[in-house]
């Protein structure tokens, strides 16, 4: 990839607000950002801070109405609903709540993370989908059903789901929620991982404090608008 | 299974492994999609039998042409024809015989009481109105007064009257002030207007019906000379008979007359119709109900599938996988039970039921279609399925 290359993400005096006339809210205000390929950045901020509804802008999932945000120099404004699919089958996203489906194994659940990008890749599924699953401790439990499984498995399974494709973008929303320290630490480390060999560009919504030192890039969010953009000294 | 659909589907096939996973929802939409099939043949199955069983009675008679009374709707209502019109018929060129038939019903008092309607046909011995063989080697004794043949398969009759009429006991009971004397059976089978059929002679059926009168039959029967053409011949008759007290029709014409109003004017042919399509509506409900609850189980899987990329084409597939599939295993016992049925109610009442495999491939695209439909319908709650909402 040229260094020349477009951004993974770039948002250009980008506002967000909800509801009509006197009911309505900013929760975003004039944000300058631009994501790097092959970094972890830290997207950090209260609740109603506007984290949310940031990554749900870059993660192609709500329509930009106001500034500009840029997915690999497409501009996702004027992007139409066709290509705002096709846009987010290049990210990954792990959710605070799994969403697994739960008459689906966990082989099941991560081949549904590979399915979407076609037959060829679909053929693969079973190596991919054990591949990543044992990477993520996961290797006895493959064939297991979510409601057999703890809830820091589940999320695992979640997040195998969201790497199984190799994202260039993958959105994170308090993905250690549901894990204990270890596991959260090992989690966070994989994706700092896929960002240094496969050059993965990682946005992470936390609270968890135990990781900000695995992240490169601190970003912190107050009521919508950008107030810090650290870069933590590497340890 | 499961392979067999994903190699169909040429994907994970989510929607079967979704009912399957919920194992009481699915026994409950397979057992409803069944009923509704069940429904379904045995409405088509009592309204085919109407039409078959209307059929069965004309198939009996031994004509190529029939004249009727103009405003005739059915053989049950056929009003008297002058006799006039078998004689102006026997000119017209390309028929060859003319015999009168007279129809009506008899009540007959069974040894325990209960009653069994028959229809009745008066005949002309010398003639061969009927192509039931049985009846042929009958009829020469029907010129004795009050003779009669009964048809053997007369529903809930006692079977052991007929075995005795077999075997040479002849019957004899009472009916309209006369005691007739039964000596021979043939076959054909209760209809939904009879119990069974009788014939006599026409001397003995104006004896038994002292209002009629010998010079109006319900139907004058017609055969042609070997190389007349039916149409042509009929349209002669048409051209030399009145059509103001009579109408000439030839033997499919009078059948599907009969078998149309009997289906769409007469309440039961409107009632298997509207069986029909309340067993539709019944697999509608319920498929719909089905899916539509799956889909509400499952918008957040289904959000996060969208927020990974999956387009809406995937999830309409899935529902319509899911009603696919319950149509197909729905449809098995329902064709099942309604087999069973038609064996119970051909057994309890004679009627002619039949599954064909044309009405069994019917109903089955008529289920997969009703359960399509009502995935299609399910489909709107997909919408509310949105990945925003997940963060």
């Amino acid at each position: 990839m040229s260094e020349n290359a477009p951004p993974p993400i770039l948002a250009r005096a980008l506002s967000h607000a909800f509801g009509t006339g006197e009911a309505r809210r900013t929760v975003l205000h004039d944000i300058d950002l631009e994501l790097r390929r092959g970094e972890l950045t830290v997207l950090m901020g209260a609740s109603g801070s506007g984290n949310p509804t940031m990554l749900t802008l870059f993660g192609c999932l709500r329509r930009v109405e106001e500034g500009s945000v840029q997915l690999f120099g497409a501009e996702l404004g004027e992007a139409t609903d066709e290509e705002l699919v096709f846009h987010r089958r290049r990210l990954g996203f792990i959710f605070q709540a799994h969403n697994l489906h739960d008459s689906l194994t966990a082989m099941e659940n991560v081949r549904m993370g590979l399915e979407v990008h076609g037959p060829a890749a679909a053929a693969r599924w079973r190596e991919a989908a054990a591949h990543v699953l044992t990477l993520l401790g996961l290797a006895d439990r493959l064939d297991y059903r979510p409601q057999n499984l703890s809830g820091g498995q589940k999320q695992r399974v979640a997040i195998a789901r969201a790497l199984v494709g190799n994202p260039d973008i993958v959105f994170a929303d308090e993905p250690t929620a549901a894990l204990d320290k270890e596991t959260g630490l090992q989690v966070v480390s994989l994706l700092r991982n896929l960002a240094r060999e496969r050059r993965t560009t990682t946005l992470m919504v936390t609270h968890d404090n135990r990781i900000l030192d695995l992240a490169d890039r601190i970003i912190t969010l107050e009521d919508g608008r950008l107030v810090g953009d650290t870069r933590p000294a590497p340890a | 299974m499961t392979r067999l659909i994903e190699a169909l589907l040429g994907r994970l096939p989510i929607g079967w492994l979704q009912l399957r996973h919920n194992r009481t929802r699915l026994i409950a939409a397979i057992a409803g999609v069944a009923f509704a099939n069940l429904l379904v043949l045995m409405q088509l199955g009592f309204a085919f039998g109407l039409v078959r069983s209307v059929r069965l009675s004309y198939d009996q008679i031994n004509a190529d042409i029939i004249i009727a009374a103009s405003d005739m709707n059915t053989m049950a209502d056929a009003s008297p024809v002058p006799r006039q019109r078998m004689f102006e018929a026997l000119a017209v060129e390309g028929v060859a015989e003319a015999t009168p038939l007279y129809y009506g019903k008899i009540d007959w008092k069974q040894p325990d009481g209960t009653i069994r309607t028959l229809d009745l046909f008066g005949i002309d011995p010398s003639a061969r109105p009927f192509a039931n063989a049985e009846v042929i080697a009958a009829q020469g004794e029907l010129t004795l007064s009050d003779r009669a043949i009964i048809d053997r398969r007369t529903r809930n009759a006692p079977k052991e009257i007929f075995a005795g009429i077999d075997s040479g006991t002849p019957y004899t009971f009472e009916v309209k002030n006369r005691t007739l004397n039964v000596f021979r059976t043939f076959t054909i089978g209760g209809g939904f207007t009879a119990d069974g059929y009788m014939i006599v002679s026409d001397q003995t059926f104006l004896k038994l019906f002292p209002q009629r009168a010998a010079g109006a039959p319900n139907f004058i029967l017609l055969k042609l000379e070997p190389g007349a053409r039916l149409a042509e011949t009929a349209q002669r008759l048409r051209a030399v008979i009145p059509a103001y007290d009579s109408a000439v029709h030839t033997k499919e014409e009078i059948i599907r007359r009969d078998q149309a109003f009997q289906t769409t004017q007469r309440p039961v042919g409107v009632v298997f119709g509207f069986g029909v399509i309340i067993g539709i509506m019944v697999g509608i409900i319920i498929v719909y109900q089905v899916l539509s609850t799956d889909v509400a189980d499952h918008i957040k899987e289904y959000a996060t599938f969208k927020a990974i990329g999956y387009p809406n084409r995937f999830f309409l597939s899935i529902v319509f996988e899911e009603a696919v599939i319950l149509g197909i295993l729905g449809f098995v016992p329902g064709l099942i039970g309604s087999l069973g049925l038609y064996a119970l109610v051909v057994r309890i009442t004679g009627l002619p039921l039949e599954m064909t495999a044309g009405r069994a491939l019917a109903v089955f695209v008529g289920s997969v279609i009703m359960c399509a439909l009502s995935g299609a319908i399910a489909t709107r709650r997909l919408n509310r399925a949105n990945p925003a909402e997940l963060f």
